[in-house]
């Protein structure tokens, strides 16, 4: 029998890793429960691609059994993160955790210097644009201009990105139609209630929806409004930093964290609101990111404490004054952050049926990832499809004409699903704020 | 592996369902009991032609297979012990067919048994057996373990549900053994044979399994005793009266504060022991008969009896009996989990040496299970790194089988023996017993070839060893 091996000393990273994750693998008791809440092991059908694989990979990487690069970084990366696995295991193994120190250990370990181009591609984005929301900015108007300009129409017809990466096309085709910058509502703003104050809240505007999404994050605003917050936007807000966790950066991830803290502590709202699952998650989370930051680890608890989403405080302040009916049946897709790390499932389903005149339908499987998993559907193209068409299969089967989410990178996700099985014509993806602002007459 | 043996594979198994990558073998040399073992290889088969010949090509170049569903075994069943090939069986999943008019399923290895569970209802028909692990588990793996769960106790094991089989042999023919029909005494039942056999005997490629009406109804209640005893003869009592409950279950002292304290909802912690019973059958008799188990409950000196009026009531009891894995895996990282099981009535007597193990080896032993049957399932919590306390815990699980067995019993109720309790085969057999075992074994499988390492101990092995 096999006992666990001292990392051997020379090897750092191991001994990192065996010291921040060995005893939460350990907890892992092998039954397996997690396999059927797994997506990928459901796609890809093997051990590697289970939860309970991966863990067990973590320990034997912590173990100096096997080697970071070749053994373990292929498995981790192929994770999509969506944890649905922690919601299912009987004994609480921290599966986030584990796989947040792997992706550290993976990125810090010797041989990591073989970067392939995606990689390229992901650092350019996590360390050069999404920390910087004027080069965000910079960006959403450029696609803007893209869109307005016709250039979008040319580049489409000439399939030159599908030659490029079928990844891209797919992804160019599922950004929503940018808004026009003059209608952003900038930081540094405060929105009063629209009639009686109820609740002070401070708006976490995130990179993604701040550039690309900045309607979402009008009607959101203004949806607070309706329902009676005064809304803060506090200046110097940057981005949640989710997507640097989740590959690895974990110190950049920490730096972020401390400027939105430091951002947001200074207004004195009730409560910060968020309307992208994946960054609601990891708000939720700084208190555990900055733990060992003494400095810091009051103040991050205290900010995670007050984080919440968008659909929490509407079901809290509603019902909603609604001013139009909604024809036709509505499915909603959970975003795994929000349903599995949030823990928030009912605020949106509820939401979604006060809505006047609304069918709404449960998806089978409505609780599966859909795979957009942060950049995932770019890094895994194949991998993410396979998923995605699956899912699709069980959305049709609804009838559904609008397919809700609560995240962007889902929306965009189910648009390209939409897009797939060129059904652009009968269904269309919103997010939660889209269509409750449509049905209060706010579009 | 050798690169001839290697280059033969290849010509039944396309590369893409074939892993040497350490990563992936890592992936299979484990199963939720206890011990780690590399294969050198595994393969993903999808069908008996593929699995036979693969068998034939072992046979010739003498590589050691293990067959493997969805690895939940306790008891070590697809643990690669002798290196070679790992076959996961879960991609043989294409068939499951419910039969209504004979009220039967027939089905592949891979399906999963809650999926069974699931088509058989809704044809208005039921799979018994249940074991804990039936989201996950794959059917194949429960067939050739034998496994059940807490219906055991009026429904029994897997075996007493299948009748027919296709298995690839452990020298690579296929054949089939019972058939369709529930009456069938056509020579030796290998049908019987081989369900339990631990994967030494055959690999299931697929199985005919009877199916009973749905119970009409179900109703539970839960009883507390300040007094061990107590509750032990409230269970004989139960059943010596005409009632079979569909589910009787027990958890003992620890267990409660254990459960209290991983999710605190309000159980009695001065409790020695609670039973949670449950009846099923017709709406009128199960009314009757609950409320007769009730009265026994107190006549025997139960603190509090509580029948769950509600469906969300039945969900509570229950959910304490459910908490009791999670609750104590908090206790430490590692989890002897056994199914010693004795005959019913001397369960009072099995928790009372049991207790006495605890106290002489000073070990975190917390004892649940289906004390209906008689199937108890004793927990050793500890940390597989303290190298002083696993000593104990070896000799500790000895004396565990040797109460069991003096009293009458058995080393396993629904787990199989695997790796972890072949060492006490002659205790509870005899070596006589024993050796016509190892004799069918040989027949069948001259070679050794399939799961080599299980139910049978190594020469001189008296006591499982869980620490070197």
């Amino acid at each position: 029998m096999n006992l666990p091996l001292k990392p051997n000393e020379t090897n750092a990273t191991a001994h990192h890793l065996y010291s921040d994750a060995y005893d939460w693998t350990n907890q892992c008791v092998k039954c397996g429960y997690c396999l059927p809440a797994c997506p990928t092991y459901e796609s890809m059908g093997v051990e590697s691609a289970s939860p309970r694989g991966r863990i067990n990979l973590v320990k034997m990487a912590a173990e100096g059994k096997i080697d970071f690069q070749k053994d373990l970084a292929e498995p981790i990366d192929l994770c999509l993160g969506c944890r649905a696995c922690e919601t299912a295991c009987p004994v609480g193994v921290p599966y986030g955790h584990i796989l947040e120190a792997a992706k550290e250990a993976i990125e810090n370990s010797p041989s990591s210097n073989q970067k392939n181009k995606m990689n390229k591609i992901k650092k350019l984005a996590l360390v050069h644009l999404f920390p910087y929301p004027k080069r965000m900015n910079r960006i959403g108007r450029a696609v803007q201009f893209y869109q307005k300009t016709g250039f979008s129409k040319l580049i489409r017809s000439s399939n030159v990105l599908q030659k490029v990466s079928p990844a891209l096309a797919h992804l160019e085709q599922a950004l929503p139609a940018i808004e026009s910058s003059s209608k952003r509502i900038r930081t540094g703003t405060i929105m009063p209630a629209k009639g009686e104050t109820k609740l002070k809240v401070a708006f976490f505007t995130g990179c993604i929806m701040d550039s690309m999404m900045s309607r979402i994050n009008r009607l959101t605003i203004e949806l607070l409004t309706l329902a009676g917050c005064e809304v803060i936007l506090p200046e110097n807000q940057n981005c949640c930093g989710a997507l640097h966790s989740h590959q690895g950066e974990t110190e950049q991830a920490k730096a972020l964290a401390k400027r939105n803290i430091q951002a947001f502590m200074q207004s004195d709202a009730d409560v910060i609101v968020n309307n992208a699952g994946g960054c609601g998650a990891s708000l939720l989370e700084y208190g555990h990111l900055l733990a060992d930051d003494h400095e810091w680890a009051g103040a991050a608890r205290a900010f995670s404490e007050k984080s919440k989403d968008i659909s929490q405080i509407l079901h809290q302040l509603g019902p909603l004054p609604f001013t139009e009916e909604w024809q036709g049946i509505v499915s909603y897709q959970d975003s795994c952050h929000l349903r599995n790390v949030q823990k928030v499932q009912m605020e949106p389903r509820l939401l979604l049926q006060s809505i006047p005149g609304i069918s709404y339908v449960e998806m089978e499987g409505f609780d599966r990832c859909c795979a957009s998993g942060g950049i995932y559907n770019l890094l895994h193209f194949d991998e993410s499809m396979k998923i995605l068409d699956g899912k699709m299969k069980n959305l049709k089967e609804t009838k559904a004409t609008t397919i809700v989410t609560v995240n962007p990178g889902c929306q965009m996700q189910m648009s390209i699903g939409i897009q797939r099985e060129g059904a652009a014509n009968e269904m269309k993806s919103m997010h939660l704020v889209e269509i409750l602002a449509k049905a209060c007459g706010l579009d | 592996m050798e690169k001839e043996a290697l280059d033969d594979l290849r010509q039944i198994i396309p590369d893409d369902r074939m892993f040497l990558d350490l990563a992936e073998r890592y992936c299979y040399s484990y199963d939720a009991s206890f011990g780690e073992y590399l294969p050198e290889i595994v393969i993903q088969p999808k069908n008996a032609e593929e699995i036979s010949e693969v068998i034939k090509l072992a046979n010739t170049h003498k590589i050691p297979v293990y067959p493997r569903g969805s690895g939940t075994s306790l008891s070590g069943g697809p643990l690669p012990v002798k290196g070679g090939m790992v076959i996961d069986m879960t991609l043989l999943r294409d068939k499951l067919i419910i039969d209504r008019e004979n009220m039967l399923a027939i089905v592949s290895p891979g399906v999963i048994t809650a999926n069974i569970h699931k088509k058989a209802e809704e044809a208005g028909l039921f799979y018994p057996p249940d074991p804990s692990s039936s989201n996950v588990a794959t059917i194949g793996g429960n067939l050739l373990e034998n496994s059940s769960g807490p219906k055991g106790l009026k429904y029994g094991t897997t075996k007493e549900y299948v009748i027919g089989l296709e298995v690839v042999t452990p020298t690579g023919e296929i054949i089939r053994t019972g058939g369709k029909t529930v009456k069938n005494v056509t020579g030796y039942d290998l049908t019987r044979l081989i369900v339990g056999s631990e994967g030494t005997l055959g690999i299931v490629t697929e199985a005919i399994i009877r199916l009973i009406p749905k119970p009409q109804s179900k109703q539970t209640f839960v009883a507390h005793f300040n007094h061990l005893i107590d509750s032990g003869h409230a269970i004989t009592s139960i059943l010596s009266s005409g009632i079979l409950p569909s589910a009787l279950e027990l958890m003992d002292n620890a267990c409660i504060r254990a459960v209290e304290s991983y999710r605190p909802s309000g159980l009695p912690l001065q409790a020695e022991a609670i039973l949670i019973i449950e009846i099923d059958g017709h709406p009128l008799a199960i009314e009757e008969e609950i409320n007769k188990c009730a009265d026994i409950c107190k006549a025997e000196g139960a603190s509090y009896v509580k029948i769950a009026e509600t469906e969300e009531e039945r969900q509570t009891i229950w959910s304490a009996r459910k908490s009791v894995s999670p609750a104590i895996t908090q206790m430490g990282p590692t989890k002897i989990s056994e199914d010693a099981t004795v005959p019913r009535s001397q369960i009072p007597a099995m928790m009372d040496r049991l207790n006495n193990i605890r106290e002489k080896y000073e070990l975190n032993l917390v004892v649940f299970g289906h004390a209906g049957d008689g199937n108890l399932h004793p927990n050793i919590i500890t940390d597989k790194r303290n190298i002083t306390e696993m000593k104990k815990v070896e000799l500790a699980v000895s004396e565990i089988f040797e109460a069991a067995i003096e009293l009458g019993g058995t080393l396993s109720g629904e787990h199989g023996i695997g790796t972890l309790k072949s060492p006490y085969m002659e205790m509870e057999l005899g070596i006589t017993g024993v050796n016509m075992m190892k004799k069918i074994k040989e027949a069948w499988d001259p070679n050794n070839i399939l799961n080599p390492g299980k139910i049978f101990p190594d020469k001189g092995q008296t006591r499982v060893v869980l620490v070197t």
